[in-house]
Formats: C-alpha cells, structure tokens, sequence
C-alpha cells in the first residue's frame, strides 16, 4: 500500500530526504557545476585574480601534450584491466563455485587483494618491479633472461599498473559473480547434463547469460575503477617516465595540489566527467540489449 | 559440474586455479617475508634466514602507527554511522512515500553512483576548505555520508519488507519513524550488516581524497600515513616498509581472515540487485 | 526498555566520535611547523629531541613539528594548510620552492625582523653556497637547515675486485666512463650482473642533470628565477652524455632509474658507483657490508654540483610575537653544536663551517672523512634550480630528461621543446 498524497505525509518525505540530499548535491552535483564554471575563468594568483578568459583552458588543453598522453594512458588502462578482470573474475567464481579441492583457501587467495589498501601492497609491488634486484627480475634470472627496468621503461610502465589494478580487482568482481552462480538453479544443470550438453555449451548458452545482470554491475564497478584509483602512481612511479603511466585522475592532482593550477585542474575533470558518463550510458545501452531478467 | 570432459581437462583446470590463487597471494606472503628477515633477506629467499622482529620495532618508531590506527578508526566509524542515518531515511522515503519530484531524486542519486566524490577533487576541496573542515577527520569522511550506494541497497531492502507487518504496526497506532525504527530497520539486518563491511573496507582503505585534505598527523589515517612512511627522500627499506604495512593491513586482515564467509556473503549480497 | 537504553548510549557514543572528527589538529600553543625528513628512520626523534632542549630553554614557547612526507609533500601540505587558514607559522621546505612562496605571498624575508648587528652576524654565518638558493630580490627568505650536495658513492671492495685503485675515484667524465666500464661485470650467460654507475632518473632527474650541466659549464637558470637554459649547446651535450652511459658506453641499464630503490641496490652489488644525496651518508654506512668511499663528482670542464635539501621559512601568516618566537628557534636549530647534531644523524652537511669547528663533529669526520666531502664540495656548489612556478618547469625538465634516457627522443628534440614550454611559463615574470 502506497501511500496517497496527503500534504504532511509528502512534506515528511521531502524531510526525510533532505539531509541526504543536501549532503549529496553538495559534494557531488555541486563540484560538477562549479567545476564546469570554473573551466572558463583563469586561476586566481596574489595578486592576479581570476578572471573570465572562455575556452582558453580548453584550447591549452588541447595544446598540452601531456593531456594527450594522459588521456590515451587512460583508455589503454581502461580497456586493457576492464575485459581481463572480468575475465579472470568468471573463471575464479566458476572454479570456486564448483568442486574444487581446496576451495576455501583458494577463495581466500583471491579475494585478499581486495581488502588490501592499494597503498599499502604499491609498496610491494615497488619491490617486484625493481629491476635485478626485485622479485620479477630474480625469476627471469632463473631463466637467464636479462633483467629489465620495468618501471623505468615507458612501453612497460603502464602495463605494470595494469597488472596491478587487474591484481587488485578481479578477486572483487569474482564475489558478484559467485552470488550470481550460486543463484542459477541446479535444474538447469542437470537437464543440460541430461541432454548430453558440453560444458562448454552450458556455459556459454546458460550460464553466461544468466550472469548479464550482474556482468552489468561489474562492468560499471570496473570502469568507475579504472579512472578514479590511482594511489598505485604515487608509490610507483609518480607518473613517470616521461608521464607514461600518469593517469587522468593523476594529473589532475599534479596539476591542482602540485602546480595550484585549479581552472586548468577543473578543464581536466570536465574531460573525466564527460568520458564517464559516455561509459554509463554506453554500458546501460549495450547491456539494456543483453540482459535477461528472469 | 557436468559432463567433465575428459579427466586431464580437469586437471589442467585445477592446476591454473591453485597457480592463479598462489600469483594472487604472492605480494602477501612476501611481505610478511620481508618484514620477518633483516634487511639482507629482502631479496634472497634462504630458507634458515633468521627471524627477526626488529622491522616491526622499527616501523612502530619510524610513524605513529597507534594514532594513524586511531584516526582511522574514528574515521570510518563517523563516515558509516553518518551513511547509515542518511542513507536510511533517504531509503524509507524512496521505499515507502509518494511525493512530488521522486523521480528526479532519484536520478540525482543515480549521478552518484557513476561520478563519485572522489573524481570531484578539486571543486569539493574548495567546498571543505570554505566549511572550515580542512585537515579533521569530519572534513574527509563527509562528502561519503550521503552514499547513492546505500540508498539503494536499503531502498531494495526496505521495498522487500511485508505490507502486513507494516499494516500490523500501524494498527496499534505506530508513526512513521516508529515503523522505521521498529519494523524495517531489524528485518534489514543483513543489509547493514553488509553494507557496513562494504563502507568500513573501502573507507579503511581510501588514500587520495584523505591525502589532500589531512596535513597532520592529528587526522591522517593510515592509508596517508603508510604513503609518506614508505616513501623517504633518500631511499626505501623494503623490510622496515613490509613491516610497517603489514601493521596497517593487519586488523583488517585478521578480521577478514576470522569473518570470511560473513565478508564474502556481504559483497555478494550488495552486489544483487 | 533495554533497546531504547543501548540505543541512546550509541547516540552519545556516536556524538562523542563526531565531536572527536570535528576536533582540527591540535594548535600548540605557540608554533606549528611542517618538515620533511627525508631520510626515514628515528630522525624523527632527533628533531624531537632538539624541540625539546628548546623548549626547556624556552618554556614561554610551544613547537609543535609535523612530519608531512617528502619535500613535495610538505610543500603542498604547507600551502594547503596556509589557503585553509590552519595556523602553521614556520616550515621547513624544499630551498627551491623560494619563488613559487614568494608569488603565493606566504613567507616573509628575515631581513625585516632579523634586524640587529647579531642577527646580521648571524645570517652572514652559512656558507654562500647556499645562501643562493636563500636569496631573491636582495632579501633573505630561507634559512639554511637540512641541505646537501649530490656525491658519489663508490664500492671499494668492487674496485679492487677488478684491479683498480680503490681510494681513486674518477675525477673526470672520461676516467668514470673507464673505471664504471671495467667495473661492469656480466655473467655467464652474458647478462649484466653488476653495472659500473647508476645516475637516478626518477624523483629528482632534474637535480642529478644539473650536476652534469655545471660540469659541463652551464647553468640551467639565471638569478632572479624567470629565464631557463634548457637549449643550451653544454646542456644538451651534458644530455647526449647521460644517455650514451647506457647506450654507448654501456655502463649503465637503459631507461630511468629508480631514485627510490637506488640505494638498496648499491648496497647489493647491483652497481658499483652511485650518484645520490649525502643525506644518504649514515643509511649507506650503516648498511654497507663492504668497504665504500664517498667522493666529489668528477669533473667535465670544471667540478660542481648542485645544492639541494631544505631551508626554514617564516610565514606572513605569523604575528610579530610568533616570528620573533620563530626566530629564536630557528636560531637555535642552526646553532653550530646543533648543525653538526643532525649532520652526524642524517648526513646531511652542516650548514655553516664554524659548525665544523665543533668538537662532535671534529671527530667525526676525522673518524669518518666521508663526511666531509659534500662540503669540501661547496666550493664548486652552484644553486638548485629554482624558477617562479618551479614545480611546473621542474615537471617539463623532468619530462624531457625522461623521453630521453627511455630513447624516445633526442637530446636537443627534448631539451628545445621544454625550453619553449618553460618560456610560455616564465615569460609574464620578466
């Protein structure tokens, strides 16, 4: 029973929802607003305030090199860690899912990155990465493979990072999908079972559209990911070399805190605005499609 | 699981689940290595190296761990009871109540869970400095209080409560807040109880909107407090750093380690739609 | 009944936490400043310890020392704090970050309040080296406190080992590429298992560039902070040079080296040389399980090194009681038995020479001639670079000296481009 419109019972709504709602539009519809206004005025320095100069930070965004770089790092970054997290995700829940031996340590495994700050295991990853005296470095030793300055490398650093983040995440994502397996009625198993179906055929024609749902809340974690974690940079790398690895969130942090350049800082998160929600909407659509709700 | 295939499939199989598993837990077990042996062992994996405990000594010198811990424990403690207020009566109105502008509420909310906060640096550092809320423990965890995330899962929940029961309550002359605080609150439970698991290790964990607003060691958590750790001008020593973070990571580890199944069903669980 | 009880302890529970968050950091009663160790470990006690002698000399005033990170780091812990109003009075930063405070109008120079004949004696005191990093506009604004100059570090026993003289260390470009080319060792499956020199390219590249500039005779930046050198014919010879050590000499492994990680691989053999800060000295000496000598950097057309490391500011944001109050204590810091106090703990240099006149550090270096080689440097030291909106121009330094050693450009190709890109910056400060 819905309630009917009764003046007090709206007004007792709206109050309920009000101090969320404050709190919301403040720190988040607020920033976008401001931030896109701020895009056309200069930085206000002593002495220098700020004054309106239209699409001029647009058009030295344009112009910056490092931008391009930033923002083709990010795609990369993007499109590399989202479809292999998903991936590698699948195949954990579905090995954890079944009947393996060891099954709760493995699950364990998996799933401690994730608890982890990324903070924390960037400092040991630094140690891996470390070219001959690091961990990677001793097993290509063994191998009799020379060593390599990983992160020292621009054609490398950014796929570090990306071995990282795919590290970090995909225990994650497995859990989604370990719920949404253990949600598929074994029936439909055993009548596959019973039909002579190859696992193979199970798996693509049942279970993986039975996972649409969740591969759809995934994909959204994933991408929202892939462009607002970046503490990895801070210990790793720093951006370098030669911005290689510096990620769109990075260098807006570069540019604001590190060089107090907060107009060109605001033009930047315009950019990362506009790339997430064309990643929202195009994810919605495409999996609008797909999805099937039982 | 059906139709094996043959035996050797499965084996495969299994053999890449147990290396994939090892590969995952690698960085762990290396650093509680690293922060066991002397310096000399960092990169040499001697079976009879000696134990040691002075890493961890060292570390709890080096930083002042105890208060990291303790703001860190303030901080998520504030933020999760913040978002379980907010995000509770925001859920109720959206679960139960008609009102005008619902839905465009509601699409705000939608916002949220695509552009979070911390995307929004630079303008929502300028919000906090103007509340004067620069470098407090409430200045960083205030901006999450009102999670979109939240008011969904409670909204889900709180949509799943039986009419009866509500009627019941009503019936005996109940308000509104009475339902809330009596009816839909307990039988949401297990939501809380996830959503605080999920909230509690994000916020544990969270580094750059807290590196930018704390300045002192009064407010930093331990996240902020293990990037300057380990990152001194001259050089870094990976045992004392292993150390110090294995120290950071512990309560949450052991907590994990202890209420793993209850950590699991609570991210499987907010993960349903 | 029970419910209702436990429901309204949680809310005062909870109320007690919020009150908790709300609490900004604690003022001191008198001075709150930010510095940067930069050499981790129990240093942190010493700049307590030497608080605390202060404040028992001087019980009217509090200071209250904040560890903020690396010199970045504190930088922008600063400056935020400084925007936000947060009462910070005096901070130890980076001496290059002079312009950049100067612009932001947050510091104040000492010459408007360190006034008598003594305070002149006093600020006469440091070496000249590096005061010109403390200067600008004819006013003293930094007090050297923490500074250093880049040295190079040699393993002894890695000398011997391949029949050179181990209390010989290059003096010149060309001896170091000899000497770094017979110290590289590879194994059998023709892998480098030891390389002759290691010059780090992350972190501070631009620090560890100018070095090579100046040997090469040419500064990167003038006096007064507003024009840059990048494109300069020595520079780019000085560029051409970083990178042959790793292409053609191959003394060296190709693409950047890790500023961070660098001094764990000395002293695992993994090089034999070492370019790196004498804040350094004590971490390597007590690490080293071999011999090792420290020495100056060898010479092209002439020695020199950069300085580097932190000086005391005062802020404008302090009243007139709190910068006499600060005065007093960063006289104190600078006292000569107490430069010498913290040289001996970090390595760093003591900042002005009748510290070396001091007994503790007498025997020191008598003790420990390393010691003694960065200020024997000072000499030949040229001021760090420092231009208005510096971390700008450092970031396009850092970037070019980066795509070059990684091979994807050319010396003058990147040298030239920052050099326009730091002249678009600097040109509205002429």
């Amino acid at each position: 029973m819905k309630l009917k419109r009764p003046i007090s019972v709206q007004v007792y709504a709206w109050l309920l929802l009000l101090p969320a709602l404050v709190l919301m539009v403040a720190f988040t519809h607020y920033p976008i607003v401001g931030g896109f206004i701020a895009s056309f005025f200069s930085t206000g320095r002593e002495g220098r305030a700020s004054k309106f100069i239209g699409l001029e930070n647009y058009s030295s965004m344009i112009a910056d090199p490092v931008f391009w770089q930033v923002l083709q790092n990010n795609l990369i970054y993007a499109l590399g860690v989202i479809p292999i997290s998903v991936i590698l995700a699948i195949f954990m829940a579905v090995c954890v899912n079944g009947r393996l031996p060891g099954r709760s340590i493995v699950r364990t495994a998996y799933f401690t990155p994730t608890i982890l700050p990324m903070i924390a295991v960037a400092n040991i990853w630094l140690f891996f990465y470390t070219p001959q005296i690091g961990l990677l470095d001793q097993i290509r030793g063994l191998f009799n493979i020379p060593s390599h300055s990983w992160l020292g490398d621009t054609s490398t650093a950014l796929g570090c990072m990306m071995v990282l983040a795919i590290w970090k995440d995909a225990g994650f994502f497995m859990i989604f999908f370990l719920a949404a397996l253990q949600g598929i009625p074994p029936e439909l198993e055993e009548a596959a079972l019973i039909e002579g179906a190859g696992r193979w055929y199970y798996f693509r024609r049942v279970t993986l559209p039975l996972l649409m749902p969740t591969m759809l809340f995934v994909l959204v974690n994933a991408t929202i990911n892939s462009f607002k974690l970046v503490d990895h940079i801070f210990i790793l790398t720093k951006g370098g070399p030669d911005n290689a690895s510096s990620l769109l969130l990075y260098y807006i942090w570069e540019v604001a805190f590190g060089f107090w350049d907060t107009a060109y800082a605001s033009t930047l998160t315009v950019v990362l605005l506009v790339i997430l929600c064309l990643a929202a909407i195009t994810q919605f659509r495409y999996m609008e499609k797909r999805v099937h709700y039982q | 699981m059906i139709n094996r295939g043959s035996d050797w499939m499965q084996k495969v199989e299994v053999l890449a689940a147990w290396l994939l598993a090892f590969l995952w837990a690698a960085p762990l077990l290396y650093a509680v290595w690293a922060a066991f042996h002397p310096m000399d062992f960092v990169s040499r994996f001697v079976l009879t190296a000696p134990l040691t405990l002075d890493n961890f000594r060292s570390a709890w010198k080096v930083a002042p761990f105890a208060r990291y811990f303790f703001n860190t424990f303030v901080l998520v403690s504030i933020t999760l009871a913040g978002q379980f207020i907010l995000c509770t009566m925001a859920a109720y109105a959206f679960a139960r109540f008609e009102f005008p502008g619902k839905e465009i509420v509601f699409l705000l909310v939608l916002v949220q869970i695509m552009i979070m906060p911390d995307v929004l640096i630079v303008q929502n550092y300028k919000t906090v400095s103007q509340l004067g809320l620069v470098d407090t423990i409430l200045g960083i965890g205030l901006p999450y209080m009102a999670s979109a995330f939240g008011i969904f899962l409670l909204r889900q929940a709180f949509k799943q409560v039986p009419k009866e029961l509500v009627e019941a309550a009503r019936v005996e002359g109940a308000g509104w807040l009475s339902v809330l605080w009596k009816v839909y609150i307990p039988l949401a439970k297990p939501t809380y109880l996830a959503y605080g698991l999920v909230s509690v290790s994000y916020h544990w964990n969270n580094f750059l909107w807290p590196v930018i607003i704390t300045n002192s060691t009064e407010t930093r958590p331990l996240t902020v407090g293990l990037s300057i750790f380990g990152a001194p001008e001259s050089g870094v020593n990976f045992s004392v750093i292993s150390a110090g973070t294995l120290l950071a990571v512990s309560p949450l580890l052991i907590a994990f380690l202890l209420f793993q199944r209850q950590f699991v069903q609570s991210f499987m669980r907010s993960g349903i739609k | 009944m029970k419910r209702f009880f436990s429901g309204r302890v949680l809310m005062l529970c909870s109320l007690a936490i919020l009150l908790l968050g709300v609490a900004p950091a604690q003022a001191a009663v008198n001075l709150n400043m930010y510095y940067p160790v930069a050499v981790g470990g129990p240093i942190t006690k010493v700049i307590d310890d030497m608080i605390a002698d202060f404040e028992k000399a001087n019980p009217d005033i509090k200071v209250k020392a904040v560890y903020a990170g690396n010199y970045d780091d504190t930088r922008v812990k600063a400056l935020a704090a400084l925007k936000a109003n947060q009462p910070v009075q005096l901070s130890v930063l980076f001496s290059i970050d002079v312009f950049e405070l100067i612009d932001q109008g947050v510091i104040v120079p000492f010459d408007d309040f360190a006034t008598t004949v003594e305070d002149k004696k006093w600020l006469a005191s440091f070496y000249p080296a590096l005061m010109a990093n403390s200067k600008a506009k004819g006013k003293t604004w930094g007090i050297p406190f923490q500074r250093s100059t880049i040295v190079m570090y040699h393993n002894k026993d890695a000398f011997k080992e391949v029949g050179l003289d181990p209390n010989k260390p290059p003096t010149t470009w060309n001896e170091m590429v000899a000497m770094a080319q017979k110290l590289t060792k590879k194994d059998a499956a023709g892998n480098v298992s030891r390389w002759g020199l290691h010059i780090p390219s992350t972190g501070y590249a631009y620090w560890m560039f100018q070095a090579l500039c100046i040997q090469n005779g040419e500064e990167l930046m003038n006096q007064d902070g507003n024009r840059t050198y990048f494109d300069k014919p020595a520079v780019i010879e000085a560029m051409q040079f970083w990178r042959d050590l790793a292409v053609k000499h191959k003394v060296m492994p190709e693409g950047t080296i890790d500023w961070g990680t660098l001094r764990q691989k000395f002293l695992e053999g993994a090089t034999a040389m070492m370019w790196h800060t004498t804040g350094n000295l004590t971490a390597v000496r007590d690490g080293a399980k071999f011999n090792f000598g420290v020495s100056m950097l060898p010479a092209s057309k002439r020695l020199g090194s950069p300085t580097g490391g932190g000086n005391f500011y005062i802020f404008k944001s302090a009243n007139a009681e709190e910068r006499k109050a600060a005065l007093k204590f960063i006289k104190f810091m600078t006292e000569p038995e107490l430069t010498a106090k913290w040289s001996i703990a970090t390595g760093y240099t003591a900042t002005r020479a009748d510290a070396y006149e001091t007994n503790v550090l007498k025997k020191y270096v008598a003790d420990f001639p390393a010691a003694a080689v960065a200020r024997d440097q000072f000499k030949y030291a040229v001021a760090e670079f420092a231009t208005h909106e510096n971390a700008r121009n450092k970031k396009f330094l850092d970037d070019a000296i980066q795509s070059v050693l990684t091979g994807n450009k050319g010396a003058k190709e990147a040298l030239t481009g920052a050099q326009a890109q730091a002249e678009r910056v600097l040109k509205g400060y002429r």
